[in-house]
């Protein structure tokens, strides 16, 4: 992942990290060098900071030992700034017009030769980000696409107004990121324009091909000769999935198919793939469910730290204040000796209290890849179905031709049985032959398209694989160093406390 | 000094050559068990008392108490002691279904065991007969003084007495008499102040000790909950990986169990002590009571006193028969009146002593659940890392390259 601050691809530097830490706590020798009226800390700023790190998201990859993937990208950077509001221009004299929010997105791309990175700077609508969306989705079938905003999984927190916008602009730039770390779709021409291309997104909002899709095999052939007047239609076109609203009829035809396919109708690809698939896609199911109560566990778990921590600030706040007042009303010596005693666990209680919550803005950091991965079952399930419906389409064509083949097998038998040949079944013959050549094409290319889904499907679970590994294993990593970081630092606080309090036990024995 | 669960020396027989053995008094409560049925089913508690005192009756004695039989022993003491901070009382709970729970059973054991001790080591108190009486009658005997009590109960009779120097102050103020006689001791004033505000001060400190002990019983189930998902999400990965998920996650229901611990001892050994802190304060409160009712009646007293004699020095200026009469009366006033004076007088003096004994005390307990909390604390933080480190080495193992789990 990005490095915002450096601008660069690169593991987070361990030796930055060790020094804030001594900076933080340069206090740990005694507790006596601390003020005497501690600061209560604002926690106020937990809740912001252990929902999400908008800056400082920083997952690392691996132990290192292998280049950051992002590296890889030419894309060096993108950046969303804040949004910004944006006059609608209209012709109409409306009273008061209407306003739209527009992201302004930075990017640099890696340079070509000598010189620095190039820099481009667009302003998009969350629409043309919709728009991006769906134009890759339609392109890169079988890919695992990283889910836009919006539609990833849903965050049970409840946010402020103000929160809103942050939060998305965040979810954006993460978005973008991710695209641009995806090895194939990081090339796409869709991407490119998306960041790099001045004013408005010069992708089509939405495809019309497959609103004219075919009415029954008769229409096909006419469409894509361009009699219709819907125009002239290329039998990759058929491949597009079948889109609701508009293709009624087909998702009819096609869901007959299925239903014939279930039921143990006709099954002309079963290949043993397909069982594999099937238990693979039936794994991912299982994964995707551990993973959405492992997410909700670790937010639980992210609660559970913030409370016990806040909870030992404010009783810490509480035992200051018990200090300040045996030491202000002190009229025997035994009042000072609890003065001192109880500000020991006050300043301990204090520093315990500020470990917690630096340990829980880290663990948020790592337990989010659970989070992250569950936008990639989404992303997995998208690619499946996509598998699936181009299936459904060749099998769809291919019920189809066997249907026209007994159709023309009909009207041969009956026509040799008229004396003296028959004309108009001649014709006919001759138009449903025509009809099956066409929908051979169409066939063609249907199963070119499955199998070439079928392709990127195999390449992207082995990519998940891989990568899925290596970031789990980071997660687990980084989440463990971190605990054990943090406790023994905790530890030695309340050490201190017992050491300077061992009297009391000693003398109760 | 508490003395909870020690237990005193075991060996009764002395060498020869052994000093003569110092006076003990070692008092435990424990094994509380639940008697009766329904509505009127109770705790009982066994009183084990082991001494070399000669005013009891044996070297050890075991009796049954219920906590209404310490509630005697503690208005007993409160009438006849005024003066000393009587140590104080856990409370009656208020919700019927918490009554008989594990744990406040046992809250209230450990208190009621602090409240005896604390008794059996005060100079005064552990002379009392009632507290021997406590250790020593068998239960009936105890049942008998119990209801006796109820009938010429404390309870209605201060109740009255409340009410009475209410009354006195309203009619005071409405009246327009000056104020009810009140000490101006510039000290005793310090002091009122100091015992206010240090009661706010120790309930703060015990209301966010309670919320802690929620809050680490909140991070165990949190804990627990998590490591099953982690376990879960083991069995999908397979192998290497999955292999350090399971340890991740049994590790997590490790520490689970050693927060729940943990906030056991920190309910125990730190939040309870905070709060009997609290419930000692109030007890000097009722002490601050006494002594104003003692102060005011000696002003009275001493007031009447004086009007009587000068009725007296002007009846015997007129010679009046009724002088004899007057003197008798007069005499019987001022002995109480000094009787009432020495009353007040004892009551000051025995409060600056207390006020000595109950700082010592006070530093000496809180600073031991200073101790007892800071020792649990560390040790969990240990242990949490001690458990969260044994899972690293599996991730070594788990190398970068072998991605085929």
């Amino acid at each position: 992942m990005m490095d915002p601050d450096t601008g660069f691809f690169a593991s987070e530097s361990p030796a930055v990290r060790e020094e804030m830490e001594s900076l933080d706590l340069s206090d740990a020798t005694a507790p006596s060098s601390l003020p005497f009226f501690v600061e209560p800390p604002s926690y106020a700023d937990v809740v912001l900071k252990s929902t999400f790190e908008p800056q400082n998201a920083v997952t690392t990859p691996g132990s290192g030992s292998y280049p950051p993937r992002a590296a890889a990208s030419d894309y060096l950077r993108i950046v969303v700034s804040d949004p910004e509001t944006m006059q609608e221009t209209s012709n109409s004299p409306v009273l008061g017009g209407t306003t739209y929010v527009t992201y302004p997105i930075t990017t640099w791309v890696r340079a070509v030769g000598h010189g620095g990175p190039s820099v481009f700077c667009v302003q998009r609508r969350f629409r043309d980000v919709v728009t991006l969306a769906a134009r890759l989705a339609e392109a890169y079938r079988g890919y695992f696409i990283p889910q836009r905003p919006d539609k990833s999984v849903v965050d049970g927190q409840v946010m402020q107004k103000h929160e809103f916008a942050e939060q998305r602009r965040w979810e954006l730039e993460k978005y973008l990121r991710r695209l641009a770390e995806h090895p194939v779709i990081g090339r796409s021409d869709e991407l490119r324009v998306f960041l790099q291309a001045q004013g408005k997104l010069p992708l089509p909002a939405a495809t019309d091909v497959a609103s004219r899709m075919l009415d029954g095999a008769v229409r096909l052939p006419k469409q894509l000769f361009g009699d219709a007047a819907a125009g002239r239609v290329a039998p990759e076109d058929v491949v597009q999935p079948a889109k609701e609203g508009r293709d009624l009829l087909r998702i009819f035809k096609e869901l007959k198919q299925a239903v014939a396919n279930d039921w143990g109708g006709v099954k002309p690809l079963v290949v043993e793939e397909d069982r594999e698939f099937l238990e693979r896609k039936e794994k991912m199911q299982v994964l995707e469910q551990q993973l959405c109560t492992a997410s909700q566990q670790a937010e639980a778990l992210v609660k559970a730290q913030q409370d016990i921590g806040e909870t030992m600030g404010e009783m810490g706040l509480a035992f200051i204040k018990l200090t300040k007042f045996e030491t202000e009303e002190a009229i025997f010596s035994s009042q000072k000796t609890l003065s001192a005693d109880a500000k020991c666990v006050a300043t301990a209680a204090v520093k315990a209290s500020r470990l917690y919550r630096e340990l829980n803005a880290q663990t948020v950091k790592h337990l989010d890849t659970l989070h992250e991965y569950l936008g990639v079952m989404l992303a997995v399930q998208s690619a499946f179905s996509d598998r699936t419906s181009a299936l459904l389409t060749a099998q769809t064509l291919m019920t189809d031709l066997s249907t026209l083949h007994a159709k023309v097998e009909k009207l041969e038998v009956a026509s040799s049985k008229i004396f003296g040949g028959d004309r108009s079944g001649l014709r006919k013959v001759e138009e449903l032959n025509e009809t099956i050549r066409v929908t051979e094409d169409a066939k063609s290319c249907a199963l070119g398209e499955y199998e070439r889904i079928k392709e990127n499907n195999r390449n992207e679970l082995e990519r998940l694989d891989r990568e899925k590994h290596d970031d789990f294993l980071s997660m687990l990593k980084g989440f463990l160093i971190n605990q054990v970081e943090y406790s023994e630092k905790v530890a030695i606080a309340w050490a201190a406390v017992v050491e300077e309090t061992c009297g009391y036990a000693r003398e109760s024995n | 000094m508490i003395s909870p669960e020690t237990s005193p020396p075991r060996s009764s027989s002395q060498s020869p050559r052994s000093p003569p053995a110092a006076p003990f008094l070692y008092i435990s409560v424990t094994d509380p068990v639940k008697l009766g049925n329904g509505v009127q089913a109770y705790i009982s508690y066994r009183v084990i008392t082991r001494t070399n005192l000669p005013e009891f009756q044996g070297p050890e004695k075991i009796v049954i108490r219920r906590y209404s039989d310490f509630v005697w022993l503690h208005d007993r003491l409160a009438e006849k002691y005024k003066g000393i901070f009587i140590p104080p009382l856990p409370e009656k709970s208020a919700v019927e279904k918490f009554r008989f729970s594990t744990e406040f059973i046992e809250m209230r054991r450990q208190a009621l065991d602090i409240f005896i001790n604390r008794i059996a080591s005060h100079p005064e108190l552990k002379q009392s007969e009632d507290l021997r009486t406590f250790l020593q009658e068998d239960e009936e005997t105890m049942e008998r003084a119990r209801s006796q009590e109820t009938g010429i109960f404390k309870k209605p009779a201060d109740l009255i007495q409340i009410f009475k120097d209410v009354q006195t102050k309203v009619s005071d103020v409405v009246l327009g008499k000056e104020k009810p006689v009140e000490e101006t001791d510039p000290e005793y004033e310090k002091l009122k102040h100091y015992i206010f505000g240090l009661e706010d001060h120790l309930a703060e400190t015990q209301k966010q000790a309670f919320r802690l002990v929620k809050r680490h019983r909140e991070l165990g189930q949190s804990l627990s909950d998590f490591g099953k998902a982690m376990k879960l999400l083991g069995a999908c990965e397979g192998n290497s990986l999955g292999k350090v998920f399971s340890e991740l996650g049994a590790k997590s229901e490790l520490l689970s169990i050693k927060l729940q611990k943990e906030a056991h001892n920190l309910l125990m050994n730190f939040e309870e002590p905070l709060k009997d802190y609290v419930r000692a304060v109030q007890s000097i409160k009722v002490t601050f009571a006494d002594r104003a009712n003692a102060f005011r009646q000696h002003c009275e007293l001493a007031e009447t006193t004086k009007l009587k004699e000068i009725n007296l020095d002007k009846l015997n200026l007129m010679r009046s028969d009724k002088v004899r009469e007057a003197e008798m009366e007069y005499r019987e006033l001022k002995a109480e009146s000094e009787q009432a004076t020495r009353r007040f007088e004892t009551i000051v003096r025995l409060m600056n002593e207390e006020i000595v004994r109950f700082q010592e005390q006070k530093t000496a307990d809180m600073g031991l659940a200073f101790h007892q909390f800071a020792k649990g604390q560390a040790k969990l933080a240990n242990d949490i890392a001690d458990a969260w480190r044994s899972v690293l080495p599996k991730i070594e193992a788990c190398s970068v390259s072998s991605h085929h789990g």
